[in-house]
């Protein structure tokens, strides 16, 4: 199982992202990989993911993918995340 | 780095922004100020936007500007800048920012720590009012030292 936090830069957002889904994860007592990426590096981490994490903002820079696209709206909200990868994942 | 050792010159309070952008510089300038980047910086932040929209807007009033490493950021540090009134940047959900974060970093890895810290304060959804709210350098850090165990 493989997740993609997906941000700008690479840095910061996409971290926090993956940070705060691993928590959501522990929650749902899920295992995956989270790998943080930009749209530089995109491409060749989403090849084998399942699941794409990604602020509205950044949907559009997201091409063809078998993944899912989950848009998470408040990077913080633990239980916005455990709630949408529990869709997702379930 | 961690967020209780951040120096006082990080820190910008009840500034005036006229839009997103100005935000964005303010919270360059507490960088340059804080001897993270030179000048540079605040604009290659301010271009991530301008590329890629208001992304950086990850919670409701809460931006967290950043750039890519670069040959302008002197070492890790982050600067916290509140707003006197909210700015617009044009995220569908999280509008208006009333608390910007700037996170400058030397390389892709080694900033884990300060952003699990960031998590650990703002997983609480009264911290970035908290923030806005602070008059005093003080009370900014005892919101950021509110809960921090084991990072």
């Amino acid at each position: 199982m493989k997740i993609i936090a997906f941000c700008g830069a690479g840095i910061g957002t996409s971290a926090i992202l993956k940070v705060n889904a691993e928590r959501a994860l522990a929650r749902l007592g899920i295992e995956a990989d989270i790998e943080a990426t930009d749209i530089a590096g995109f491409a060749v981490a989403a090849e084998d993911a399942q699941v794409i994490l990604a602020s509205p903002e950044l949907v559009k820079f997201i091409g063809k993918t078998y993944a899912d696209v989950v848009v998470i709206e408040n990077y913080f909200d633990l239980d916005e995340l455990t709630r949408k990868l529990e869709i997702a994942l379930g | 780095m961690r967020l209780h050792e951040l120096p006082d010159d990080v820190f910008v309070l009840g500034a005036h922004a006229a839009d997103w952008r100005s935000a964005v510089r303010i919270a360059g300038e507490a960088l340059v100020a804080g001897g993270v980047t030179t000048d540079a910086y605040a604009e290659r932040m301010v271009q991530v936007v301008e590329e890629f929209g208001a992304y950086i807007v990850i919670a409701p009033g809460l931006a967290l500007a950043h750039a890519r490493p670069g040959p302008d950021v002197l070492h890790d540090g982050l600067a916290v800048v509140t707003l006197d009134e909210p700015v617009v940047f044009g995220h569908p959900h999280n509008d208006p920012v009333e608390v910007v974060l700037a996170l400058a970093v030397t390389s892709n890895e080694g900033h884990v720590t300060v952003l699990a810290e960031l998590a650990n304060v703002f997983n609480d959804s009264t911290a970035t009012t908290a923030i806005a709210h602070a008059t005093t350098v003080g009370a900014v850090r005892a919101v950021l030292d509110r809960v921090q165990p084991d990072v």
